[in-house]
């Protein structure tokens, strides 16, 4: 099935120069429908309000991590189904373990380039 | 002496009495041992409070030592001066290379606007060399993060040293160390090493139209 590049995508992060890079990136990719928050608790906030095809989320952030933005999202009947690839700088093995056993869709370490979100977005979206 | 010497000498000298009088003892000589008894006690006594006091002399003459060496060490100037001044350095790069970072990108996405407006092959490549730019800006959060760790790591330090300033309480003088009076510092003459300072803070660096008025307050 063909991806819909209208999906909204929700992009999480507490530094700014992120969360732009991040919508200068996928709309270089046509993902125009990006959506932001600052920190976990704003997200989830965001994800109860509007539909996601996909959260991207940092996970170094205050008050609501990446990592209890994630659980919270697997633990929730409505949400829990959406895609959610971790992008961050913690890159530690036990970290990723603890990001696959929460139910992270995808791991990508900072610093990145647009070829591996291309990538892990397709591998958790299908080919686009 | 230790308690169970004690104890041995005192079996001893018990020995030595039952020997002596044999299984009659008259109570004058009973009385005479207990009073001879409990003076040589008394003399271990304060032959043990001579050393304990000689102990606890070194002890102090120690800690005044470690403290002159850590005054000499100027623990007040890291605290007050050098640690604040580093962190407040690294939080400028901090802004500094996030302001960068905006200015680069707002750039970019500007050249995007026009590569769309162009499209075709023009676009596409175009577009090619933003990506890589937007790439590379990525580099701010990374070396955010890391500076945003070390000066955790100072405001560690920060707290130590202020625990150890408390725990020793006023530190002596170091000798022929005077703190400059408020305002000293500006008034003296700097040598050219002092001038040398690098870029400053932002609320204590001076600007552009301040320069100008101070140049011209010389003509």
């Amino acid at each position: 099935m063909a991806v819909d590049k209208n999906m909204n995508v929700l992009i999480v992060d507490d530094y700014k120069t992120m969360l732009r890079i991040m919508r200068n990136l996928l709309k270089q990719l046509d993902f125009n429908n990006v959506m932001e928050a600052s920190d976990g608790a704003e997200a989830l906030n965001l994800l109860r309000q509007e539909k996601f095809g996909l959260v991207i989320s940092d996970w170094n952030m205050e008050p609501m991590t990446g990592i209890q933005l994630l659980r919270e999202v697997r633990g929730d009947e409505n949400l829990k189904h959406v895609p959610f690839i971790m992008i961050t700088a913690e890159s530690k093995s036990e970290n990723v373990i603890a990001a696959k056993e929460a139910g992270v869709s995808n791991y990508i370490v900072k610093p990145f380039n647009a070829e591996t979100l291309k990538s892990k977005m397709e591998s958790v979206l299908g080919e686009f | 002496m230790s308690p169970a010497q004690e104890r041995s000498n005192l079996a001893e000298r018990l020995r030595a009495f039952h020997k002596k009088h044999g299984d009659k003892i008259g109570l004058t000589a009973l009385a005479e041992f207990v009073a001879d008894s409990i003076h040589s006690a008394l003399q271990d006594a304060a032959a043990h409070d001579q050393n304990l006091h000689s102990e606890l002399q070194a002890l102090a003459k120690y800690i005044e030592a470690a403290k002159s060496e850590i005054s000499a060490l100027r623990p007040d100037d890291v605290k007050t001066d050098l640690l604040p001044s580093a962190s407040d350095e690294l939080d400028a790069i901090i802004q500094a290379t996030e302001n960068a970072t905006h200015e680069i990108m707002g750039a970019t996405e500007a050249i995007d606007e026009i590569a769309v407006a162009a499209g075709g092959d023009i676009e596409e490549k175009l577009g090619g060399e933003t990506v890589r730019i937007y790439q590379a800006c990525g580099f701010q959060d990374i070396t955010g993060q890391r500076i945003g760790k070390v000066v955790k790591a100072l405001h560690h330090i920060e707290q130590k040293v202020d625990a150890l300033l408390e725990a020793f309480g006023d530190m002596p003088s170091e000798p022929g160390r005077k703190t400059p009076a408020n305002g000293e510092k500006k008034n003296k003459a700097m040598s050219d090493d002092e001038l040398l300072e690098g870029p400053q803070m932002p609320d204590d660096a001076i600007k552009q139209d301040e320069v100008d008025a101070l140049l011209a307050s010389f003509d």
